[in-house]
């Protein structure tokens, strides 16, 4: 693990349940993995999806919420952000957001 | 199929791999262990990646693939309806060789998991320190009376399920056949590889014949009681789209086939004489896997937690030759976050750490019902600790509304961007 990965994941200890955290460290990283079919592996795209590395954190969590609510517009991104809890969101964004 | 001797190996094992005794070659010499990894497809490819990702290359991975590259199944349809060609969807495994994967052109014929060893067609053996198989499928060619291997997988009444050579020899039928031709495709009982894509087979077929040869004719006779995948949507296109030309027959399992006149007949409804003739056998596991086989008869039970095996420890087992969690497709998509779960649990217990608890998968399926528009299905599965299985996350997924070119442009950079996932 990178100290850089390292410092995120203790970051992240107040937002994710403890079970979770004690179990693996690489919380972020495992479910920031189920984005990488489409947007490239650690969110670097290679074309005709969009990059996630290194948005903002708060911009790929707040889509993620938005496509929830179904107020932004999307074909596939509605039903997937549904399948992932705020925590989980929390964990990818930090995760691609650290992505250089 | 490629034959594979020992000179080839230690070509392609490099100086990474040291020789050990009479014929036999040792896994590796580093304390962070050696994986070795059978089946370089969606599967195989992406945890041979990322487990040399997530170690930071402190595992040591051999894959080793019978094919000199990797040509994919999605996108396959497209090369049969000619709107791709084979190039199109062949990637190369040197993108693998980068991240320091050891990857060996070659043939397993057996594993000897008390021993964690494996034997080469070439007659060399590998140790490792544990196994991952992503295998895919074989075909049960005897699931259709009258059926045999060397038909099945000539170029005569090919099944086209594998995507490679036979992908080609049913692209030529096509061409070859005369306006006012019957194709016919025979789909198995499910669980088969890639649920919607026979369906998506039919609709390129027929959006091509529609252009070039509008009195032909598509015959989809489907074994399973009903459309297995996106009915709705394929009906639809079907009825509107694909009116007098596509038509659909359920519940036609095979029950007799003539060889020379192409006629395959059933217990209820006619029989059916076709100009080009496309039979999907049944599947299981493929062999390799096969003393790993308990459910069914047919596929690998496994841990989800680990993607071990349940009766063979140390063997990591993934893809279309599991046995399926609930609602889980045999997916091309799914064997790559398969990969994924199995990459953190196998570095994380090479280290002596637990394994995630709570991993987490997508699945997304795009079909092509012409050359441009595209529906899609997906779904979110998570581990369920309780039932120690995965299930679909209560409100997650769904499909399309209506076919689009929209997604038609999202499912080529999906197969874009799948395909550098695992491989580049
Ligand atoms: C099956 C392919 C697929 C997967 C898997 C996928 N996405 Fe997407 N993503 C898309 C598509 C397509 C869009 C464009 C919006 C749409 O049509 O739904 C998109 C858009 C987005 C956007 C908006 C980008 C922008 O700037 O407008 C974000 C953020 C995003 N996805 C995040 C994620 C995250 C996080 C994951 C994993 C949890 C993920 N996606 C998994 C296909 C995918």
């Amino acid at each position: 693990m990178t100290p850089h990965i390292r410092i995120f994941a203790l970051a992240m200890l107040g937002a994710l349940p403890a079970s979770a955290l004690a179990a693996d460290p690489n919380l972020g990283r495992n479910l920031a993995a189920t984005c990488a079919n489409c947007h490239g592996t650690n969110g670097k795209s290679v074309g005709g999806m969009e990059a996630l590395a290194g948005l903002p954190k708060d911009k790929i969590a707040s889509a993620m919420k938005a496509f929830q609510r179904g107020e932004k517009p999307a074909t596939i991104m509605h039903q997937l952000a549904k399948g992932y809890t705020d925590a989980q969101i929390d964990a990818i964004a930090g995760y691609l957001s650290a992505q250089k | 199929m490629t034959r594979f001797n020992r000179r080839d190996f230690l070509k392609a094992s490099g100086a990474g791999l040291a020789l050990a005794g009479a014929g036999g070659l040792a896994g590796c010499t580093k304390k962070g262990g050696h994986v070795v990894v059978i089946g370089g497809g969606f599967g195989g490819a992406t945890a041979a990646k990322y487990i040399r990702m997530w170690s930071q290359g402190g595992v040591d991975v051999t894959l080793i693939e019978r094919n000199p590259s990797f040509i994919s199944c999605p996108i396959s349809n497209l090369v049969i309806a000619g709107e791709k060609s084979l190039a199109d969807i062949t990637v190369s495994y040197e993108g693998l060789r980068r991240h320091g994967v050891r990857v060996m052109q070659g043939e397993v014929a057996g594993i000897d998991a008390d021993k964690r060893q494996l034997r080469l067609a070439s007659g060399d053996s590998v140790s490792y320190d544990r196994l991952l198989l992503s295998p895919g499928i074989d075909f049960l060619y005897d699931s259709v009376p009258g059926l045999t291997r060397e038909v099945s997988e000539s170029a005569n009444i090919p099944h086209a399920w594998k995507a490679g050579a036979q992908t080609v020899a049913l692209r030529r039928q096509l061409e070859a056949m005369p306006d006012g031709g019957v194709y016919a495709l025979c789909i198995p009982k499910a669980p088969y590889r890639c649920p919607p894509g026979p369906y998506e087979r039919a609709c390129v077929v027929a959006h091509y014949l529609k252009k070039n040869k509008p009195k032909s004719k598509v015959l989809i006779l489907d074994a399973n009681e009903d459309v297995v995948s996106k009915k709705g949507l394929f009906t639809k296109v079907w009825e509107t789209q694909y009116k007098g030309l596509i038509e659909y027959r359920k519940e036609h399992a095979i029950t007799g086939l003539d060889i020379a006149s192409k006629t395959v007949s059933f217990d209820f409804g006619d029989a059916v004489k076709a100009d080009v003739l496309n039979i999907v056998p049944a599947q299981s596991a493929a062999a390799i896997a096969r003393p790993f086989i308990n459910k069914n008869n047919r596929w690998v039970g496994i841990d989800w937690l680990s993607m071990e095996s349940e009766v063979a420890p140390y063997i990591h087992v993934i893809g279309d030759a599991t046995f399926a969690a609930p609602a889980m497709p045999k997916s091309g998509h799914l064997a790559n976050q398969h990969a994924k779960v199995a990459a953190a649990a196998i570095v994380n217990l090479l280290a002596g750490e637990p394994v995630n608890a709570e991993p987490l998968l997508t699945n997304t399926c795009y079909s092509f019902v012409d050359d441009k528009n595209v529906v899609h299905i997906a779904s979110v599965h998570a581990y369920d600790a309780k039932e120690k299985t995965f299930k679909i996350v209560a409100g997650s997924g769904g499909l399309s509304s209506a076919p689009n070119e929209l997604e038609g442009k999202f499912a080529h950079a999906w197969a874009r961007n799948i395909w550098a996932d695992m491989l580049a």
